[in-house]
């Protein structure tokens, strides 16, 4: 049972391709199938045999560099607030937090667990479940960023812009980097989304599914720490 | 199931070439292409550094000496045929840029890299063409906003007529905050300096859009790398080029997103009136900035120079993996101690992200994180040793044919060797200290950075040209650049360093003018040796010509190069020169052994392809 996807099993062990590949049964979805390629249903071509793998190696390279992104802003900020590290003459007031946030953060947590249904419905064939599920979650997500704009919206209401003070600052930037990549992530949906309504969901956007749902939870992760970070570390 | 028809091997899905011009040759997603196109890129930009550098030598090896020609190309900025203060800053400044980003970082990572990471390990093209194309042109628009800050002043004018404020520039034609761009300086506007206002926006922008792109390149190589390699690729039979591309790949993605993290706050204290790096009671030019408080502007240097040290290894490591792959070719040995090799590159990837306080010695910092910096910055020293004493070790006993690459290659070991010596100097806190600001580190860096990287760049080549093209180089005038190159950079970088222990300061556009008795007389006794400098400088741009005459003689009357004209058995050499469109024909070629297997006891010629199945079998145990 050592023949399938894996373009050469046995040279590559432990990285990569070639190690770590799930037993090849035909009854995972997200498997492209085995024998001859004149059987394969429709929506199946050689080339996506070892697709999945890139764009699931390629996902977790890319969250390696966000990470190190909101790693280096994260730095800063420590540096920043904390007055014996910038220098002592520290002008840092900590922003009263938009109740909203607390609304944000419960739909984006749902988001998560709405994508996570939809996956797993696909897996198991379930078109209608999956269609509701991800479109909920597309919705969700959209919702995320309203209520955001809404934050923002009611800081400055209240007189807060980003040059108002450090604490301020970091919070317009934050919250935007973060909807900058949160909005890609709704973007991708939304295609998964219009995909599934259409009845396209071929081998290709099955892994466009997995991998979007791999960066979502990473973008609700990722919310989860700033939330804590702006909010609980000031 | 002893008779499963595999999904893969032995056929590689092929992808139509491309008929029209704009999708061949611009808008192409074909690897080859691209990293032509990148090649290109940083041939451009080095002769811009170069030009650079040939005005602020100009200037330096005869301080207040005005000429004519200035007057005429510079009518503002070097308004009496001499070039200012500022002006020569903003020559420093776009020089760095350049070179660093356009050059060191672009030709062996982007350019060599794209071109052969895909053959060398049996792929078709990269894990993601699309993005490749994405990375070159982000590339191509971050060069065109750095090489527009040298008109910051006409645009700030044209800004201000049409759409929006911003603090037009003095008599200067770019940014003047060096390649480091120091806050808080940089990020106060024009009232910091001429050139700190619009040239700093554009300055900014564009290091930002090369981060973008160059994590985009990172992202595809290192999935390239994991996932594309040919039946037989194991990790251990990938040629040592192929690990320092991977090593590269791996610093740039850690490192760029640190960069742009900072080039974001910079822009924002620059444009959005934050305080990330601007400290309270800052007295800039006579007058008291009041809209700022509480920033660090240390924090500017740590961000930037957490970036700033695995850069330097972004630009060396792929010249390293080339050496190795490039001695072992030529001494018809294989690479002296593989295994060494590999966990070598990754030792000083690693180490490379734990140092960066060595940059910072005289900011202040506390003299307990210097000594850790230290300490692991002179760790750097050992598996730095290992490779310098493995090259030595495939050289050692070798059938050495001096071509034209080999001798850039043994250069690129002899530059590692001499610029890598004053590293230890300098990373030590108490040598560092007096010699921090001197010309010493210019000729260090130069000579590890700068030139070795370049060195690794012709050797590149000079060795690839033939598979490139299809076209072999002239090496008699291939072997007269290197001889003047050699010693030229040597003239050049070497001097720097008795200057800078005499105490010439860097970054000063006149130390001491002997006709008028000006600026600092402890330095007259160096007037003579930094003309020789200066001259030395031209010599050797002026030995580039030579370089750029036979790229475009042998390009268009080159003696046509065969498959493998330097018989070589890495996966590039069994293709035709230049490759087809698929590179493998469609047909994934089967590797068998390791890249480096010349003069195998027992067979029948000198070498061995890796592709060859034929042939002793050659157990590497270790």
């Amino acid at each position: 049972m050592s023949t399938t996807v894996t373009r050469d099993a046995g040279v590559k062990p432990g990285i990569g391709a070639g190690g770590g590949q799930k037993d090849p049964g035909g009854s995972d979805p997200f498997e492209p199938p085995q024998g001859d390629s004149k059987d394969w249903p429709p929506g199946f071509s050689r080339e996506d045999a070892i697709e999945p793998e890139k764009y699931r190696i390629g996902m977790w390279v890319g969250l390696a560099s966000i990470l190190m992104l909101f790693i280096a802003l994260t730095s800063a900020y420590i540096v920043r607030g904390v007055p014996a590290l910038s220098g002592g003459d520290s002008d840092w007031i900590p922003l009263a937090m938009p109740r909203i946030l607390w609304v944000n953060t419960a739909v984006l947590l749902l988001s998560s667990v709405s994508i996570e249904l939809a996956r797993r419905a696909l897996k198991k064939n379930e078109y209608d479940r999956f269609k509701g599920w991800i479109s909920l979650t597309t919705l969700f997500g959209a919702s995320f960023l309203v209520g955001q704009l809404i934050a923002w919206r009611q800081l400055a209401a209240q007189g807060v812009f980003i040059n108002s003070h450090p604490h301020s600052s970091f919070f317009y930037l934050l919250t935007s980097l973060h909807g900058v990549h949160l909005l890609g992530g709704v973007i991708a949906l939304a295609y998964v989304t219009v995909a599934a309504l259409r009845m396209r969901i071929g081998f290709k956007r099955r892994t466009a599914v997995d991998v979007t749902s791999i960066y979502w939870h990473f973008m609700d992760g990722l919310w989860i720490y700033l939330f804590g970070l702006l909010f609980f570390f000031r | 199931m002893a008779d499963v028809v595999h999904p893969i091997h032995g056929e590689v899905h092929r992808h139509p070439a491309p008929t029209s011009f704009i999708r061949k040759y611009i808008f192409s997603t074909d690897h080859k292409v691209i990293g032509t196109q990148y090649w290109f890129l940083a041939l451009f930009s080095v002769f811009v550094g170069m030009g650079l550098s040939l005005l602020m030598r100009l200037q330096l090896g005869w301080p207040g000496q005005e000429w004519g020609f200035l007057k005429t190309l510079f009518p503002t900025a070097a308004e009496n045929g001499t070039i200012s203060g500022e002006f020569y800053l903003s020559l420093l400044t776009m020089h760095g840029t350049v070179m660093v980003f356009f050059v060191l970082t672009t030709a062996p990572q982007g350019g060599f890299g794209n071109y052969f990471l895909p053959i060398q390990i049996g792929a078709a093209d990269m894990a993601f063409p699309v993005l490749n194309m994405m990375s070159f042109w982000i590339t191509f628009m971050a060069l065109v906003v750095l090489m527009s800050a040298f008109f910051a002043d006409s645009i700030a004018h044209f800004l201000n007529d049409y759409f929006f404020d911003v603090a037009a520039a003095g008599n200067v034609i770019g940014p003047i905050g060096g390649w480091t761009g120091y806050a808080p300086l940089s990020a106060l506007g024009e009232r910091a300096g001429p050139g700190q206002g619009m040239g700093v926006i554009l300055w900014v922008t564009s290091i930002a859009l090369f981060c973008i792109a160059s994590l985009l390149g990172a992202l595809n190589f290192i999935t390239t790398m994991l996932n594309m390699r040919a039946k037989g690729m194991s990790l251990m039979r990938l040629p040592l080029t192929c690990w320092a591309w991977f090593t590269t790949a791996v610093l740039a993605l850690l490192s760029f997103p640190v960069l742009l993290a900072a080039g974001i706050l910079l822009i924002l204290d620059h444009t959005a009136d934050t305080s990330f790096f601007i400290p309270g009671g800052e007295y800039v030019n006579g007058k008291l900035v009041t809209e700022h408080a509480g920033g660090s502007p240390i924090m500017w240097q740590h961000l930037f120079w957490f970036f700033g040290h695995p850069e330097v290894y972004i630009a060396i490591l792929p010249g390293m993996g080339l050496t190795s792959h490039i001695l072992s070719t030529f001494a018809r040995k294989p690479v002296f101690g593989y295994r060494a090799m590999v966990y070598a590159i990754f030792a000083i990837g690693l180490l490379g992200f734990f140092v960066w306080g060595h940059h910072m010695f005289i900011s202040g910092m506390s003299p307990y994180s210097a000594i850790a910096f230290s300490l692991v910055t002179l760790t750097i020293g050992v598996p730095s040793a290992i490779k310098t004493f493995n090259w030595l070790g495939t050289l050692w006993g070798g059938q050495i044919r001096f071509t034209t690459p080999m001798l850039f290659a043994i250069g690129f070991v002899s530059l590692f060797v001499s610029g890598g010596i004053t590293g230890l100097f300098l990373g030590q806190t108490s040598i560092d200290i007096p010699l921090h600001d001197t010309y010493f580190v210019v000729g260090h860096f130069h000579l590890i950075m700068g030139v070795a990287a370049i060195f690794g760049m012709f050797a590149g080549t000079y060795f690839w040209f033939p598979k490139m093209f299809g076209k072999m180089m002239n090496e008699g005038l291939g072997k007269l650049h290197f001889l003047l190159t050699f010693i030229g950079v040597n003239a050049i970088f070497i001097p720097m360093h008795i200057m800078g222990m005499a105490g010439q300061t860097r970054r000063y556009a006149s130390h001491w003018n002997p006709a008028t008795g000006e600026g600092l007389h402890y330095l007259s006794n160096m007037v003579p040796l930094t003309r020789f400098v200066s001259i030395a400088a031209f010599v050797t741009i002026a030995a580039q010509l030579i370089f750029l005459v036979n790229l475009v003689w042998s390009w268009i009357k080159g003696k046509k190069a065969t498959e493998n004209p330097w018989e070589a058995t890495s996966l590039e050499w069994t293709i035709p020169s230049p490759p087809p469109h698929d590179n493998f024909a469609g047909i994934e070629p089967e590797v068998h052994r390791g890249p480096y297997e010349y003069s195998v006891p027992g067979a029948s010629k000198d070498f061995l392809m890796q592709t060859d199945a034929e042939g002793p079998v050659i157990e590497h145990g270790h």
